[in-house]
């Protein structure tokens, strides 16, 4: 057959113009990314001391420190742990390992992957009506840790359904003909198997808990608390909420603003510290159970 | 020189692993050869030198020279679509695009710039009929490809290779995701198609090797054992490890 | 005895582990029930606020009286009782505050406690009055008429456009311009993300080598976890100032800055799940389109791109649920106006930023708080829409192509 010439010179110039521009694209987007940090680092890096990070707010918030914002926000994230991990865990485990009926499973699916849909804002009026009035919680670590909790719920139940999965039959398979029991195979053999990538979701989830703020706006945060809290049914001031409220609707919106770049490298090294651990962890985890 | 395709000290690597050794080898025009061998013999990687696809696994290394129609195929400048353009191939699923059946034929057509509807439509309802399938789909060109049954689907995909006019159409074992019936019509087909066409056919059954070709390559641990006659390999093979494999010792 | 304390363990364990797995469950029926419970209460109540009521003289021939009636009648765009169905009479707006043109300070006693009584007599005595009164007043022996209105109604909840929620005396609630500006935002993003998301996708499931593959998937994975408020902090230092200065605008907050920040946030979604969706497309199917004499772009562009455009459409309506219910970043750089939306280059405001900005000033329980939870109630319909739009997609998915 006799073949156009002119064709072949077309599709390969087609060939590259759309290769470079898919390369050049996937580079902006990556640009976006260090245009984003490095604005926040740069910014952030020369306010962050010592005395911000352990000094309590002055002035309206244009001076001083955010430290009850960083203690709030680790008591919401271990609440929310506390409250999600042991639930999503268990949950995981009886989806993966127990249910057999396969309607049971797909419908328990849909119903995490919907609840992984829900925005959080529903998540914060939820929480609102169930925790701080029908249950009279008030605005207070407890309702606002139950509601981060609730949020987090399905990344955890998902993250360690894959780590379930992940972990071969043959191993179930040899915990029974060694005799054990159902619930032994799976804390003796499954489970070691699978805990390296179970914890590494665990961890991720706390990056994704410390930065919300639509699910706390109603349940606990506080605007300017200038004090640590002493109990689970205080208000407490938190990272994200702070950064909200003193680049939007603080006293000083344009004196405030180093703080807020402050605060929002703090929160972003959050995020990365908590990306590091968590890889670090599943590839040190995952080399110690491949020795054993 | 009628012989079609032939290679020569040919080895290939993929990275460390040496998967095809010092293979000498020739086939003649309109003939059907059988590569048959245990799984992992090599003979796919064999099959797929003839229009270079093992290119797209990193790491492969040639040496050796692979001559289709004469030229070294492996030389720095060889057009690898015109290559391809002679050589037609059949995968082991069968594989159509996610399109209509009639687009699905005309693909080759048009991914080589051709452009005229009417040729298009013509050369479409040819391969069709070459293919032994125009009558089963004639009236519904405009339904989605993934609609015909598993036989089916692999005649259109050996239509979609007839379409551009191949002279060699490489086969890795076409049949063995069909039931026996449309295995049955597969075979049919490729001894119509002999008339036209150089056919090499990797197979996983014997009796398929023994009923389609004319010549027979036994491959093991990435060597040619034995070479010659079909009839000649499975009545009186001369290697014992030849005789091994299609009585069915191992494999 | 020890073999059965054993199996009761197991049995117990088991049924914690059951218990556990139906927390999800139980955690949207609840959502459900509160949500909706709060929501729907919206429209048996009246949009005058509780606690008050609209009087008029007992020989006023009118008795129905609209929300957005008495809203013209306080704004004084209707001034003649014929216009409402009633006699040829002007009409006399009273407030509260108006108090003090009838009586004296004298005369409303030392703790005001004559006020019901003298705005009873009030009433009384003129014939056109319309009254906006606590409802305390119009108790035992009130001379005037109290006026019922109709109750929010759920077709204007969705027709309208005027959202002041906090009006008085009748509040107006039409999300009509919140829905707008909602999915004006988030088609903007989606716009914006979709060829973006989908060219990385593509360079990353199938021109990109491993190497850089492997570069490029964690920076993804976490560009999807910067907090939102993160990227409304940004956009408010960086995308807002500068689209104020590129398009010459008194302000910069606006739709184009919600719709840029979102999109960056779609970004890592839409990426993720079209790569998935890209990866799926066996090998062989490429494999055939080259053999055929296709070059690469397109075996991309003609086969793996349709095969795969079922996951990448899910990729797109995920990314869309996604922004729609998006808060705080949008919150931050929109600039919250609660009016239709013409271009974005305008303020708009959308149903998660309401919610954000409002609840805390509404009262609980109030009309204002209904209204609030009535906008989460639709979010909540959306999304969920959004989900099982993607679970129909991808179980289909799975069945057709195995």
């Amino acid at each position: 057959m006799d073949w156009p010439k002119k064709s072949e010179r077309n599709k390969n110039l087609k060939q590259i113009i759309a290769f470079t521009s898919f390369k050049l694209l996937s580079y902006a987007v990556v640009m976006i990314l260090f245009l984003i940090l490095a604005q926040i680092v740069f910014k952030g890096f020369s306010v962050i001391s010592w005395e911000f990070l352990t000094a309590m707010p002055e002035d309206g918030m244009t001076k001083g420190g955010i430290f009850p914002a960083i203690v709030g926000t680790f008591y919401l994230v271990l609440g929310s742990m506390i409250f999600a991990f042991p639930i999503g865990v268990l949950s995981a485990i009886y989806i993966n390992e127990y249910t057999k009926d396969s309607f049971y499973k797909r419908f328990i699916k849909l119903m995490t992957n919907s609840l992984a849909g829900i925005p959080s804002i529903v998540f914060g009026l939820f929480g609102m009506t169930l925790f701080v009035n029908t249950l009279g919680f008030g605005d207070s670590i407890l309702a606002g840790s139950l509601t981060l909790g609730l949020l987090t719920l399905p990344v955890v139940i998902r993250t360690t359904e894959e780590a379930l999965k992940s972990v071969d039959d043959s191993f179930r398979h040899g915990g029974y003909a060694l005799g054990a029991t159902k619930l032994q195979t799976i804390r003796r053999v499954v489970l070691p198997i699978a805990f390296p990538n179970i914890i590494t979701g665990l961890i991720l989830s706390i990056g994704r808990v410390s930065g919300e703020t639509a699910p706390i706006l109603f349940t606990v945060a506080a605007y300017f608390l200038p004090k640590l809290p002493s109990g689970i049914f205080d208000q407490v001031m938190a990272l994200p909420y702070h950064l909200y409220v003193i680049s939007t609707s603080g006293t000083n919106v344009a004196e405030s603003q180093p703080i807020a770049y402050g605060t929002a490298l703090v929160l972003i090294m959050i995020v990365l510290l908590v990306n590091i651990a968590a890889n670090t962890l599943r590839r040190y985890l995952g080399k110690k159970v491949k020795m054993n | 020189m009628n012989h079609i395709i032939a290679t020569e000290k040919l080895n290939l690597f993929y990275n460390d692993f040496h998967a095809l050794k010092d293979i000498n080898m020739k086939m003649r025009a309109n003939t059907v050869t059988a590569l048959i061998g245990p799984s992992g013999c090599g003979k796919s990687t064999y099959l797929r030198l003839f229009n270079r696809m093992n290119d797209l696994i990193d790491g492969v290394k040639i040496t050796g020279d692979v001559r289709v129609e004469g030229k070294d195929i492996y030389e720095k400048n060889t057009d690898v679509v015109d290559l391809r353009r002679k050589v037609g191939m059949v995968f082991q699923k069968p594989n159509p695009f996610p399109k209509t059946i009639f687009e699905n034929v005309a693909y080759g057509l048009r991914v080589n710039g051709i452009n005229d509807n009417g040729f298009i439509k013509d050369k479409v309802e040819q391969s069709l009929v070459q293919s032994a399938l125009w009558d089963e789909v004639k009236d519904k060109m405009n339904k989605s490809a993934f609609e015909l049954s598993g036989g089916q689907q692999q005649r259109l995909c050996i239509a979609r290779a007839l379409a551009i006019e191949p002279s060699i159409i490489l086969m890795d074992e076409p049949a063995s995701a069909l039931d026996p019936i449309s295995t049955a019509k597969i075979e049919e087909l490729i001894y119509e198609l002999k008339q036209n066409y150089t056919i090499v056919i990797v197979t996983h059954n014997m009796q398929q090797a023994a009923r389609v070709s004319d010549h027979t390559a036994f491959f093991y641990l990435g060597e040619l054992i034995e070479y010659g006659e079909t009839k000649e390999i499975f009545t009186n093979p001369k290697d014992k490890k030849t005789q091994n494999y299609i009585t069915g010792r191992f494999g | 005895m020890k073999y059965f304390i054993k199996k009761l363990t197991e049995k117990f364990i088991e049924g914690a582990l059951f218990l556990s797995s139906t927390v999800t469950t139980l955690t949207i029926i609840l959502i459900v029930f509160f949500l909706f419970r709060e929501g729907f209460s919206l429209f048996k109540h009246s949009p005058v606020e509780d606690g008050f009521v609209i009087a008029v003289n007992k020989g006023n021939p009118v008795d129905k009286i609209t929300g957005p009636q008495i809203m013209d009648i306080f704004d004084q765009e209707i001034t003649n009782w014929e216009k409402v169905g009633g006699a040829n009479d002007s009409i006399i707006l009273f407030r509260i505050d108006n108090i003090s043109d009838y009586y004296t300070e004298a005369q409303l006693g030392d703790s005001f406690q004559y006020v019901p009584q003298l705005i009873s007599r009030l009433i009384d005595s003129i014939p056109g009055m319309v009254a906006f009164i606590p409802a305390t007043y119009a108790v035992d022996g009130f001379k005037g008429r109290v006026i019922e209105l109709p109750n929010v109604s759920m077709k204007k909840f969705f027709t309208e456009k005027e959202w002041y929620p906090t009006a008085q005396p009748a509040a107006q609630m039409g999300v009509l311009a919140l829905i707008m500006g909602t999915l004006w935002v988030s088609l903007g993003a989606i716009l914006l993300a979709l060829p973006l998301g989908l060219a990385t996708a593509i360079y990353m499931a199938e021109i990109a080598n491993e190497k850089t593959r492997r570069v490029l998937k964690p920076l993804i994975e976490l560009l999807a976890g910067i907090p939102s408020v993160v990227y409304g902090f940004f956009g408010l230092v960086i995308i807002v100032p500068l689209i104020q200065k590129v398009f010459e605008l008194p302000v910069g907050e606006t739709g184009l800055a919600g719709s840029i920040i979102l999109a960056i946030m779609a970004l890592p979604t839409i990426i993720t799940i079209s790569e998935d969706a890209l990866r799926t497309t066996p090998r062989a199917m490429k494999e055939a389109s080259l053999a055929l004499g296709a070059n690469k772009w397109q075996t991309i562009s003609r086969v793996t791109v349709p095969y795969a455009a079922s996951g990448i459409s899910a990729a797109a309506i995920l990314g869309m649920g996604r922004a729609i219910g998006e808060t705080m970043a949008v919150l931050m750089v929109t600039g919250n106006a609660a009016v239709m939306p013409h271009t974005l280059l305008e303020p708009v405001r959308t149903i998660p930023a309401t919610i954000a900005a409002e609840l805390g000033e509404a009262t609980q329980g109030g009309l204002h708080f209904k209204a609030l939870f009535a906008l989460g109630c639709i979010l909540f319909i959306i999304t969920m829409v959004v989900n099982l739009t993607v679970e129909y997609i991808s179980s289909k998915r799975k069945l057709t192509k195995r």
